[in-house]
């Protein structure tokens, strides 16, 4: 028996089941980092304003440290930790040690996890607030700096290795299969 | 944080039961709002009904030429869809403009709705300073104190808290309806309706009865909405919310204003409808100096406090910059 106000739950977190018991206050940011061990995503500020704990929910980006757990049950979590390819590292997690997209780390998993989601959307056609042409005829805007920094906002870096976090995203846009190369600065 | 119960209902009939049974329960749609209110002890449900497995995720167009856009349909959802960004350019722009990436994925359009004020007094974490919304009857901490971005318009002696969501100025200029169920059925709002006045009340935000679930947005066919824009002026260029902003939609022919749609935000306790201008300007010319004289007729009705006054120039200009854009663009 538990208690009314917590749950047993399995959490899918980077492909592995993990079952445990959640009391419902915990956030999926908590239950990542104080119960699972996951480390990788970080805590900033805890109220949605940093983007620092950035991870993906079935694909999404999203914000751990405002999900509740329990809420999470049912979907795909994927963490900084599940993004490379065992040793083989993401072509965003690349660029970034290429081009030197942070210097202490701390928002970097953060930037990372929201990078890999900024690419989907754009791919999917989204618009963001820079968009001149927001008619879905105009299809995808060039991801210009400017798109990228729009699109990154979500993602604070209390270093301000903004611009070479722009350049690492840019070229990891570049990479992306299909791509012509042309679009990115 | 306190303690509280889950559940999360696969029907809408199963949340109503919950939510008409419990006087704590709160539904939680992306939680953006209420988990961050929660962990400073704003709020204080005993059960969350997560609405998460409802089926009210859906936006599609009305039969008439509207949009009806599903209550746990995502903010960034809403900004993506083809028709809102064809028919109702302002409202993607709005939405657009509003929070991070990551917030409007996590964000419904229901919650949006409900959000609370981000007055600082309100939402810190202890309640040492008085506060209306939060301790009725304690006072109003900001009117002495800090407002620098508190209400312009509408406001009273008991409460100047703005209400911040961007989304919500463009629904108004476009005369949006909220439909709503509860355990003994359904029923709907204008949105300019959803909202209660201030007055002495401030802690009573909206007309919804108790134990509602908001189940969706209504938008009529408005022609004029495809001419429309939204501009939101901030301290930094993107994640931050607004010092006002502006949804307008222009209809003009051969000089003379046909139909036009105005609504502010960042100015009052609800998005703020500028009919007074609108009045104005309809069968007048569409130029610079009839804009600026509408919004004053509008704005001739505000109230600064001493800090905040910088935001009568920052509308009049908004307002005269995008209605004199959207005249250029019609007459090309
Ligand atoms: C850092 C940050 C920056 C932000 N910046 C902006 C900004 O610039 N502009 C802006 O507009 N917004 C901004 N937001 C606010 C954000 O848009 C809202 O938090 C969000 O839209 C709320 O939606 P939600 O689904 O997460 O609601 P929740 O947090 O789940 O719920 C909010 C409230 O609505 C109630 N509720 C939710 N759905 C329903 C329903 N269907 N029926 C009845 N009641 C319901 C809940 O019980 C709760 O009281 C920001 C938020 C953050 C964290
Ligand atoms: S403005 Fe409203 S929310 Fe802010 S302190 Fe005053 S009563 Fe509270
Ligand atoms: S820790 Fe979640 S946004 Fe800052
Ligand atoms: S690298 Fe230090 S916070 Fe971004």
């Amino acid at each position: 028996m538990t208690a009314p106000t917590s749950s047993v739950i399995t959490l899918h977190i980077n492909g592995e089941p993990h079952t445990l018991t959640v009391d419902h206050r915990t956030t999926l940011l908590d239950a990542l980092r104080e119960r699972l061990g996951l480390t990788g995503t970080k805590k900033g500020c805890d109220h949605g304003q940093c983007g620092a704990c950035t991870v993906l929910l079935d694909g999404r980006r999203a914000l751990a440290c405002l999900q509740l757990a329990v809420a999470t049950e049912g979907r795909a979590v994927t963490t900084v930790e599940g993004v490379a390819d065992g040793d083989r590292l993401h072509p965003v997690q690349q660029a970034f040690l290429e081009l030197d997209g942070y210097q202490c780390g701390y928002c970097t998993p953060g930037q990372i996890c929201s990078a890999l989601a900024v690419l989907e959307e754009h791919a999917a056609g989204w618009p963001s607030a820079v968009t001149a042409d927001l008619r879905p005829e105009a299809g995808p805007p060039a991801l210009t700096d400017d798109e990228i920094r729009e699109r990154m906002s979500g993602n604070l870096c209390r270093c301000a290795a903004y611009p070479a976090i722009v350049r690492a995203v840019a070229r990891a846009a570049q990479e992306r299969p299909g791509e012509s190369g042309t679009v990115a600065a | 944080m306190r303690e509280f119960h889950y559940r999360r209902p696969a029907r809408v009939s199963d949340a109503l039961a919950l939510l008409g049974t419990d006087p704590g329960a709160r539904p939680l749609a992306g939680g953006t709002n209420l988990v961050d209110l929660m962990k400073t002890g704003v709020e204080r449900p005993a059960l969350l009904v997560d609405l998460r497995d409802l089926p009210l995720d859906r936006i599609e167009a009305t039969p008439d030429g509207g949009l009806r856009i599903g209550a746990t349909a995502t903010n960034s959802d809403l900004a993506a869809h083809p028709d809102v960004r064809r028919r109702y350019p302002a409202l993607a722009q709005a939405v657009l403009a509003g929070a991070s990436g990551q917030v409007r994925i996590m964000a419904t359009v229901g919650g949006n709705l409900l959000q609370r004020t981000r007055c600082g007094y309100f939402t810190a974490p202890a309640t040492t300073t008085a506060c209306n919304k939060r301790a009725p009857g304690s006072g109003c901490a900001a009117i002495a104190g800090e407002h620098r971005n508190h209400a312009v318009l509408g406001a009273t002696e008991h409460c100047v808290a703005v209400h911040p969501s961007d989304m919500a100025v463009a629904l108004t200029a476009f005369d949006a309806t909220v439909t709503y169920e509860t355990a003994d059925g359904t029923g709907e709002l204008p949105l300019a309706g959803l909202y209660r006045p201030v007055g002495g009340t401030p802690h009573l935000e909206t007309a919804l009865p108790t134990g509602a679930l908001i189940t969706g947005v209504v938008l009529p066919p408005a022609p004029v909405a495809a001419a429309s824009r939204y501009r939101k002026v901030r301290e930094r260029a993107s994640y931050a919310f607004a010092i006002g902003s502006l949804a307008a939609a222009l209809d003009v022919r051969d000089g003379t204003v046909r139909d036009v749609r105005l609504a502010f935000g960042a100015v009052a306790s609800h998005p703020w409808r500028a009919r007074r201008a609108e009045r104005a300007l309809t069968g007048g010319p569409a130029d610079a100096t009839a804009f600026a004289a509408a919004a004053d007729a509008e704005l001739a009705a505000a109230r600064p406090l001493p800090h905040n006054g910088h935001k009568l120039p920052l509308l009049r200009t908004l307002a005269v910059a995008v209605l004199t854009e959207l005249a250029q663009e019609a007459a090309r």
